[in-house]
């Protein structure tokens, strides 16, 4: 358990996310994308935690602030779904072709 | 030894789940993927030693997960699975762009140097977090609470069944309208119309 092999994961669960996240079109689906990117992100903070700050909380807060992004970004996510829903009828991206309500 | 296993077990767990994602069949399935590889990153981050992390990623992600697999079945076609489903666009670039940032982060992670440093021992983290979280870094702790706050109540002004100037999912109507249809009446002694 290396930091170089954490990373590499980190990396591939990252990638995985930006290829959902750009292909998905249902709204929920790219969500996902970005909660997996997310993933990636807290994996690498952690990583940088355990491995190179010598034990310093800081790391550690890091990784809540990324927390409080992914949840932010959920509940956000969703309204929007819920909202562009019920003005549009719409729930993957190609019924959105203008942004004007 | 053992460390090292169960690390690539978990790793590869979060790998894999995170590719099944998006090669389910059923959203509510793909929720539960989605679930499978925060956990198991959870527990590589507990094998890091930072627990609480670990354990409070766990336990986020099984409430949110939860609350996306009930979206699914409310909003989405095919939740049950049972067709086949793939709903992509630009498939390609988008193989592309995951390729390439997966290459250049690993590229970063393997050929940069960092500094080696790691948790020494003997100390908790947890606690060590708690004391941070409620010294040094309040003001972050504190932001983060606040912004949770604004993230509620925007959540409920975007998706709340009635809008300003109307039924939501009617659009906005703007009032100004209502305006114009009187705008020959005469004005009133006050010099409103």
């Amino acid at each position: 358990m290396t930091l170089q092999a954490l990373i590499v994961v980190a990396a591939a669960i990252f990638g995985i996310g930006v290829y959902g996240a750009l292909s998905q079109q249902s709204f929920v689906m790219i969500m996902m994308g970005l909660e997996l990117m997310l993933n990636g992100t807290i994996l690498a903070g952690g990583t940088m935690w355990a491995m190179t700050t010598g034990g310093s909380p800081k790391g550690q807060m890091l990784v809540v602030v990324l927390l409080t992004v992914m949840a932010v970004e959920a509940a956000m996510g969703f309204a929007l779904v819920i909202g562009i829903y019920r003005v549009r009828r719409a729930d993957i991206t190609e019924k959105l072709r203008r942004l004007k309500g | 030894m053992i460390l090292d296993v169960t690390f690539w077990a978990f790793a590869a767990l979060a790998v894999f789940s995170g590719w099944r994602v998006f090669r389910a069949d059923s959203m509510v399935r793909a929720a539960y993927w989605l679930l499978v590889s925060f956990a198991a990153v959870g527990v590589i981050l507990v094998l890091l030693k930072a627990q609480f992390l670990g354990l409070i990623l766990i336990l986020m992600m099984g409430g949110e997960m939860t609350i996306m697999a009930v979206f699914m079945v409310a909003f989405m076609m095919n939740p049950a699975g049972l067709n086949p489903m793939t709903m992509v666009h630009r498939n390609r670039v988008a193989i592309v762009a995951g390729v390439v940032s997966f290459l250049a982060i690993a590229a970063l992670g393997l050929f940069a140097r960092f500094p080696t440093a790691p948790a020494p021992g003997g100390v908790d983290p947890t606690r060590r977090l708690g004391v941070e979280l409620l010294g040094d870094s309040m003001l972050v702790f504190q932001t983060a609470g606040v912004a949770l706050l604004a993230t509620m109540i925007a959540a409920i002004a975007i998706s709340s069944a009635r809008g300003r100037f109307g039924d939501a999912d009617e659009g906005s109507v703007e009032p100004v309208q209502l305006v114009v249809a009187d705008a020959g009446d005469e004005p009133d002694e006050e010099g409103h119309r």
